[in-house]
């Protein structure tokens, strides 16, 4: 980097870049520790059955073999349920117990019924197959608005009719917007469960030692001090007992959010054994056993007059908890789902009831977007339908609707107060960049001669940078959402700064060592980032909802800015000047007008370490800690345009061109930030095309491995073209939003809203997601033959 | 049974269990972890290792069945401290984000460089079709390879094989074979 380019805003290469390229990565199962043992857990291929006997005799005298233990063993020492972090408030939560080893009854195929302990992972593994369990099958429910019909099946006795709860958002008069409405239109969205997929299955690798009474956990999260929050709730070692250590994860995308039985299962029997043990799950063990994500049954209604003003919106939404309540389970389609309803437009009156329901399938929760996904297709598609009933151009009605610029603040129907918007100027750079006229003219041209091509438009916006932590508590999630940070300066003029966040792939290591580098005028390789280590970082809440540069960054920014301040005090001291006459530019602590004589922030640090000749009242060394408390989320917003072409003959769809405009304020790192939207634009696509997790009526996972689940190749997808829009956000020091989500959010209604849009010639008027071929296929004849 | 890998250069004798998977031989026996796994049947391609000069999924293919051939991982493809063309475009393009498939993505990316030198991007996005990416959208790491296949010198150190020594999937698998009957 040249001197005069700013490392803020310049595509700088990750620094975290040369162990991963070079097969140096430190995963968790690439960690041994001396005389480690390992574990394997044995699974229930029952969705719903009394463990009526467990007999590990034929497996304990196994070759290798050290120990088979059940859920009684771990309640026997002490070990409770796995806690639940979030309770939605005024809601009648029901949160019932969830043994890490289910104890009488198994609720979901793959929950845990036994752990085997061996010498080598094979032996485990064969092990495992020799635990015999005798299981006396139950009803099983598996949908969502099933299970809280007369008569389903219970998956917890003591939760009747499987509601966990019922939670409503109400704003404005909706009854009122209906009946004055010209057009009311409506459909029941199927939103499919996602299974997530991050390419590192989980992995979690414990050593109790029994000399300090103490653990280590490393583990595949993306949060390793609420780990170690809800592990000291649950295994009942004290929280400064435990050390959670995430090393370099691979992937998350929520998947690694929650605390989960294994991490407790490993800590017991590294207890029980007095030595080190580790657990890695298999890809398919992984689909049965990390959660699942999305998986609502929604009923939705959009009022509007004549000229296309929406007048309200309503809504029913079943969510599909699974079997047990994971970490974050019943904030995503509570919280991070009903309060997006109004998107970005102007909603006068908006109202959802969400049902919260237990089935017995995988748990479900935070899956990239989480809830936000949910929201912004409903109202995306409901914006569409509204425009097709009216023949309106998709864009017409959204620049009809959309919010108007606003920098103070704005408040929607749901209650929420939007940061900063300016939705149009984001629009328009999209219309332009795609042709969208000329695509129109041609699309008109290839529909005339038989042809389906489809445009999809999307204008979204979504909350993230979680969050206020007055809201966090307000909204019954049961930690903060606050950040810290300490910068750390070394004699020597190089630089520690650890972070309570734990990136896992968003290049966070590069962009907060630009922060500190553009700051501060150190170079960016003098910066190392720690995080991950809840040894070595002060308290974070973690990686998730877009949070860890709009968040982090204000604790950043607050260690910063104290270290100028005594960086000027020690420069005035030892330049013999008034602090007032003091300025620091890049690096240099001078006097007013002359530069050249003033002292590097190297000198500075250098002079606080040693601390030969500090000013009065200044304390030595040269390290800051700060903490910051968001006054608000932020919303980021943008446009996304697709086209498609589907096959008539055989309802192959081909994705053709995607288009997305994004706006998260001032970019650190442009190269970064693109690699977040073109990960995300593929994540929230592949929903609507490829991705479906299906169960069986007796609740076997028929997608369970990478053979039935189809997430995305290389060769499925086109080229993205990027384009930004900057409008900075007054709740954080640099004024940046989150984007690691924003891709998946607008992507999944553009792409279904361009399908839906080529079908359109043919009257199809809906296809349940993902859109196979197959599905196609069938809703173009059914249309053709007069049904849909 | 006792069998001899030669990894990345070094031979590697070791007694195994006839069922150990290459992979494991390369990161339980051997050591190195860089070849990572990501499924259970055979389609991430995280762990893509060059087996006799030709990418194969180290998950699927037999220790014994590589008995007396040459295996190099991504922890041996620099030379001499100097990253191959590939792993420098990798990060200059941000081809990897998370970095759990670039072992295997870059396996497989060097071996269709070298046998396509005038690749191009339909027929990279078709030759990553065994390899899984989470992260990325695929969008940089096709530009990481096309970038890579600009640069592409066929006398470049990193040519581990000689070209006309190339061989299919399916002859080294045949030679494999012919080894573990001998």
């Amino acid at each position: 980097m040249t001197a005069t380019q700013r490392a803020f805003g310049s595509s700088v290469l990750r620094l975290e870049d040369p162990r991963l390229i070079t097969g140096k990565g430190r995963f968790t199962d690439n960690l041994s520790r001396p005389g480690m043992a390992h574990m394997v857990v044995v699974r229930s291929p029952y969705a719903h059955a009394l463990v009526k006997r467990v007999d590990a005799s034929a497996a304990v005298g196994m070759p290798g073999v050290l120990a088979v233990y059940t859920g009684a063993d771990m309640a026997a020492a002490g070990f409770g349920g796995i806690p639940c972090a979030w309770v939605v408030p005024d809601s009648d939560t029901r949160t019932p117990e969830h043994p890490p080893i289910a104890i009488d009854t198994v609720r979901y195929v793959g929950d845990a019924v036994a752990i085997v302990l061996a010498e080598s992972e094979p032996q485990a593994r064969d092990a495992a197959y020799a635990v015999d369990v005798d299981y006396e099958t139950l009803g099983v429910v598996v949908n969502a608005k099933a299970a809280t019909e007369d008569g389903a099946p219970l998956v917890h006795d003591d939760v009747p009719g499987n509601q966990c709860f019922h939670w409503t958002v109400s704003g404005g008069d909706v009854e009122a917007a209906f009946s004055e409405a010209d057009v009311v239109v409506g459909e029941t969205i199927l939103n499919q469960r996602l299974i997530p997929t991050a390419m590192e299955p989980r992995a979690a690798l414990a050593d109790w030692d029994s000399s300090m009474e103490s653990v280590t956990l490393w583990v595949t999260s993306q949060n390793p001090h609420i780990a170690r929050f809800l592990l000291s709730l649950d295994t009942g070692i004290p929280e400064h007992k435990i050390r959670v250590v995430a090393p370099d994860v691979g992937g998350g995308f929520g998947s690694k959010i929650p605390h989960y039985p294994e991490d407790s299962m490993v800590i017991f029997a590294s207890q029980k054994l007095d030595r080190p043990v580790k657990w890695t799950e298999t890809r398919s063990e992984n689909y049965l056993a990390t959660i699942h994500g999305r998986d609502h049954v929604e009923e939705v209604e959009m009022a509007a007059k004549s000229d296309g003003t929406i007048l309200g919106l309503r809504a029913k939404t079943w969510a599909n908890l699974g079997a047990y309540l994971s970490t974050a389970s019943t904030g995503v389609p509570t919280i991070l789902h009903g309060l997006m309803l109004s998107g970005a437009y102007n909603i006068p009156a908006i109202h959802e009831d969400v049902y919260g329901v237990f089935t017995n399938t995988t748990p479900v929760d935070a899956y990239r977007g989480a809830g936000r996904p949910e929201a912004t297709f409903m109202v995306e598609r409901l914006v569409d339908l509204v425009a097709r009933e009216l023949s309106m151009d998709p864009v017409d009605i959204r620049r009809k609707n959309l919010i108007e610029p606003f920098t103070e603040g704005h408040e929607v129907a749901t209650g929420l107060i939007y940061d900063t918007g300016n939705y149009e100027p984001a629009l328009d750079q999209a219309l332009e960049m795609f042709g969208y006229e000329e695509a129109r003219k041609q699309q008109a041209e290839a529909r005339a001669k038989g042809r389906l091509v489809g445009i999809g438009v999307v204008t979204y916006t979504e909350i993230c940078g979680l969050g206020p932590s007055e809201v966090a508590g307000a909204v019954g999630f049961g930690g903060g959402l606050w950040e810290s940070a300490i910068v750390r300066f070394h004699p020597s003029g190089k630089v520690h700064l650890m972070v309570g966040v734990s990136p896992h792939g968003q290049g966070e290591a590069t962009t907060f060592a630009q922060i500190v580098s553009d700051q501060l005028g150190v170079a960016t390789e003098d910066v190392e980032v720690i995080y991950g280590d809840t040894d070595q970082t002060p308290m974070g809440w973690g990686t998730y909802g877009s949070r860890t540069t709009p968040v982090a960054s204000g604790a950043i920014m607050g260690a910063i800015e104290e270290l100028k301040e005594k960086g000027i005090k020690i420069a005035a001291h030892l330049l013999e000047a008034a602090e007032a006459d003091v300025e620091f530019h890049d690096g240099v602590f001078s006097v007013k007008g002359s530069r050249e004589e003033g002292l590097s922030i190297q000198d500075i640090v250098l002079a606080a370490n040693t601390a030969w000749n500090m000013p009065e009242g200044v304390d030595p060394g040269f390290e800051a800690s700060s903490f910051f408390n968001p006054s608000n989320f932020v919303y980021p917003f943008g446009t996304h345009i697709a086209q498609v072409e589907v096959d008539p003959e055989t309802g192959e769809i081909e994705f053709q061109r995607y288009v997305a405009v994004d706006d998260c304020g001032p970019i650190i790192n442009p190269m970064i930030v693109e690699g977040q939207i073109h990960g995300g634009i593929v994540q929230g696509a592949a929903q609507v095309l490829w991705e479906g997790a299906h169960y069986d009526d007796d609740g076997n996972l028929l997608t369970g491995s990478l053979m039935d689940y189809a997430i995305p190749k290389a060769e499925f997808l086109p080229k993205f073209e990027l384009g930004k829009t900057e409008t900075p956000t007054p709740v954080n020091p640099l004024g940046v939003k989150g984007v690691g989500e924003t891709g998946t959010i607008g992507s999944t209604p553009t792409v279904y809203n361009a399908v839906m849009d080529a079908l359109a010639p043919l009257g199809v008027k809906q296809v349940h997601m993902p859109l196979t071929p197959e599905r196609l296929w069938r809703a173009m004849r059914e249309a053709q033959q007069g049904g849909n | 049974m006792e069998i001899s890998i030669t990894v990345n250069g070094t031979a590697h004798k070791r007694d195994i269990e006839a069922r150990t998977m290459l992979v494991d031989f390369i990161r339980e026996h051997v050591g190195l972890t860089g070849t990572n796994v990501g499924c259970d049947t055979s389609q991430c391609g995280a762990c893509t290792v060059h087996l006799d000069g030709a990418a194969v999924k180290s998950c699927t293919v037999l220790a014994v069945q590589a008995d007396g051939a040459s295996v190099t991982t991504i922890e041996g493809l620099a030379v001499n401290g100097e990253l191959h063309e590939m792993q420098k475009t990798f990060t200059e393009k941000h081809g990897l984000q998370c970095g759990f498939c670039t072992s295997g993505m870059i396996m497989t990316a060097v071996k269709l460089v070298e046998s396509h030198p005038d690749i191009e991007e339909d027929d990279i996005r078709h030759g990553l079709e065994g390899n899984l990416c989470r992260c990325t959208g695929y969008e940089n790491i096709v530009r990481a390879v096309a970038e890579a296949a600009r640069r592409f010198d066929p006398h470049s150190p990193w040519e581990m094989e000689p070209a006309e020594h190339k061989i299919t999937l399916r002859e080294a698998e045949r030679r494999a074979r012919e080894r573990s009957r001998a």
